[in-house]
């Protein structure tokens, strides 16, 4: 364990000593903190304004998943198989937090995962309740994500699939032909993160106007707001003020 | 929209329009259009409608093309009342993020409320400390709320159609929650009541008699309804049969809530995958087969009823409850729960004068706790969950990403609204430009939700 390690809340310890296996993503870091307060530069002789703290989100994790997540698991490896794909190839982690599976799917295998889930019997997931983006600028390579939560009317079970594209490249192939009520939450995961949806047939602005400039949700676009004043002391806009994050 | 043109030859000035003629109504010019129109009619007619028009529900676009009365086209166009509440919500604690997320649907704020505490408490691992009595007051409220949504879906559908007595029956029964509500949280909307552990504060003293004396009255004016609307030969002639979404066109546009329960699949979350303990209430999931406007505004007379139900359970519990004594509506967790309840004094919200006479006079440590807490917020393990509630317009699912820190990292809402309104095309195409109204009254759709 290293030092930064020490700093972490004993929950974050168990998810970094799981580490990756080998041969699958490690990972994801999202966030490096310097300091106890949120402060830098101010002098402080405390000690604390040394710390450096990882922030990572939960690895993946080892059998058993518990629950029927190993079954999803199980018969989506089958199905993907008699496709011709390994598991291992369109799945980078499988991970279970907090009651809910998670799997990490590659962008390019996407449609066929989807499809698999939606079509076979034992999986049946009917309903794809849209596309949430998330923005992690410290995490090289995969910054932007989409997160697609699946639910089976059918089985009464809930999965997760989330894709990570770089922002270089930030393409990921459009499930609105197995899923058509994605139409308009993949318009706004491009309105808001900038992931480009191959395939979607009109990929337009949908919350801001047509002409606007950037994606406002993306972690580096300002939340903006003006300072106010109260009583001759100043309150800075809502994005200047102190963080203690 | 281009500025006024003075006759209807005049062709579109601003705006893009590739050459085709524009028409902007400015009062009586009405037969100088239609006869324009007429002279003209081979050619495609595009019909704006909305933003501001008061048969879209709200501050809605829809674009039409028609074909002399029959819609052959239909597009939505939204974000007129987009205001960033997701994005603010990365700025603010995660108890802040309450005050921002009541105000998406602002006809069921309580439900965006529950659907992100219990998410939060999901993040925190904390779901099974909350207290009973926290989660029965959680339930007492969402189901008054949703009677209140459905009142008003019931209404607006109505006043819409011309019947302005069915607006304001509806907003009369509407009224008796909204007093409700205002005792208990002390305000009639943007509560900020249901907080990350608990509620804000207990129900005042006599509030569950209050409410036991409010049911006739809501009772009262939903028959009222059910009376003038559901055998008036209008209302039936202009809702039976329109707005048809089946079964197989529902589930493709992910269109759960009234709409799928309309064609007749006994699909609710509270069922399903229960939460806040709706396992142990005695209600049925309505559901039927026409897959129409008239069907689904049967349902959500059906749901008031068995909301009624649900509120008269968790009264008997809580008076049960009353009976043992005062019991806590929050967790006892002190890194999570705030030192002191507010209370609903005389003027609406207040504060505790006990405890600020405590902290400002005895005790410097519980000064600088509050102080951290209030200021500061508590810290939320780095994961991420979502978490689902039966809204009264379909699911409502909130995305939660924590990056380990006293705010959320993202927050995303997935508004039964919006998603529901992408049927809107299915729903009118081939009908009149008359069903529109009709077909968007029954998805209900409530902008503040779909734009956020």
């Amino acid at each position: 364990m290293t030092s930064s390690e020490e700093n972490l809340p004993a929950e974050q310890q168990t998810a970094s000593q799981e580490v990756a296996p080998a041969g699958r993503a490690p990972l994801d870091v999202i966030s490096v903190r310097e300091g106890m307060f949120g402060v830098h530069g101010s002098g402080d002789t405390s000690g604390y304004g040394g710390l450096e703290r990882v922030v990572s989100m939960p690895g993946a994790s080892p059998r058993p998943y518990g629950s029927y997540f190993d079954e999803i698991v199980d018969v989506l490896t089958e199905v993907l198989a008699e496709a011709g794909v390994d598991f291992d190839d369109a799945v980078e982690k499988v991970v279970v937090y907090r009651d809910e599976l998670s799997l990490y799917v590659v962008p390019e295998h996407l449609p066929l995962v989807a499809r698999s889930l939606r079509d076979d019997q034992d999986l049946r997931f009917e309903l794809c309740l849209g596309v949430s983006g998330v923005h992690y600028p410290e995490d090289t390579g995969r910054e932007l994500h989409a997160v697609y939560p699946l639910y089976s009317v059918t089985h009464n079970r809930n999965v997760r699939l989330e894709v990570a594209v770089p922002d270089a490249d930030p393409h990921i192939p459009s499930v609105i032909d197995i899923y058509p009520a994605n139409d308009w939450h993949e318009r706004e995961t491009w309105d808001f993160f900038g992931i480009i949806f191959d395939g979607h047939p009109s990929l337009a602005r949908i919350q801001m106007p047509d002409d606007w400039p950037g994606h406002p949700q993306r972690k580096d676009y300002p939340l903006g707001g003006v300072p106010v004043e109260y009583k001759g002391a100043t309150v800075p806009a809502p994005d200047e003020r102190r963080a203690y994050n | 929209m281009a500025a006024p043109t003075t006759g209807p030859s005049a062709t579109a000035p601003i705006g893009d329009t590739g050459g085709a003629r524009e028409y902007v109504a400015t009062g009586a010019d009405w037969d100088e259009i239609a006869e324009d129109a007429h002279a003209h009619a081979d050619e495609r007619i595009v019909v704006n409608m909305g933003p501001q028009h008061p048969s879209t529900h709200g501050v809605l676009r829809l674009v039409l093309e028609i074909d002399g009365e029959t819609v052959t086209e239909t597009r939505a166009g939204i974000g007129f009342l987009h205001t960033g509440i997701e994005k603010n919500m990365e700025y603010r604690t995660w108890t802040q993020g309450v005050s921002f997320c009541t105000r998406m649907d602002y006809l069921a704020p309580l439900f965006q409320e529950a659907a992100y505490c219990l998410a939060t408490e999901k993040l925190l691992g904390i779901t099974e400390d909350v207290p009973e009595r926290a989660t029965l007051i959680r339930v007492l409220m969402m189901e008054l709320n949703r009677i209140g949504s459905h009142l008003v879906a019931i209404g607006t559908g109505g006043n819409e159609l011309g019947a302005t007595t069915v607006m304001t029956i509806g907003f009369t029964g509407r009224e008796e929650i909204l007093r409700i509500f205002e005792a208990i949280t002390g305000l009639r909307m943007n509560h900020e009541y249901i907080r990350p552990g608990g509620v804000v504060t207990d129900l005042p003293a006599g509030c569950t008699q209050m409410v036991r004396d409010a049911i006739p009255k809501i009772r009262h004016r939903i028959s009222q309804l059910e009376k003038i609307l559901l055998k008036n030969p209008i209302f039936v002639g202009r809702l039976k049969g329109v707005g048809y979404l089946p079964l197989a066109g529902a589930m493709a546009l992910g269109a759960a809530g009234p709409i799928l329960r309309s064609a007749g699949m006994p699909f609710d979350l509270r069922r399903a995958q229960p939460y806040c303990g709706y396992e142990n209430y005695d209600f049925e999931v309505p559901t039927s087969t026409d897959a129409d406007a008239f069907a689904r505004v049967e349902i959500r007379f059906k749901e008031m009823r068995e909301s009624l139900k649900i509120v008269q359970q968790v009264l008997d519990r809580l008076e049960a409850q009353d009976r043992k004594g005062k019991q806590p509506v929050m967790v006892a967790d002190k890194r999570i729960a705030w030192p002191a309840q507010l209370s609903v004094g005389s003027d609406g919200q207040g504060n505790s004068l006990e405890h600020i006479r405590k902290i400002m006079n005895n005790s410097m440590e519980a000064l600088i706790h509050h102080f951290k807490l209030v200021t500061e917020g508590f810290k939320v393990p780095a994961g991420q969950v979502y978490q689902q509630v039966e809204h009264p317009k379909g699911p409502l699912g909130v995305h939660l990403v924590s990056a380990g820190g006293t705010r959320p990292y993202r927050a995303h809402f997935r508004d039964p609204s919006f998603n529901n309104l992408q049927t809107v095309g299915m729903m009118c195409e081939g009908g009149t430009i008359a069903d529109v109204v009709v077909a968007v009254a029954s998805i209900d759709p409530v902008m503040g939700g779909v734009d956020r």
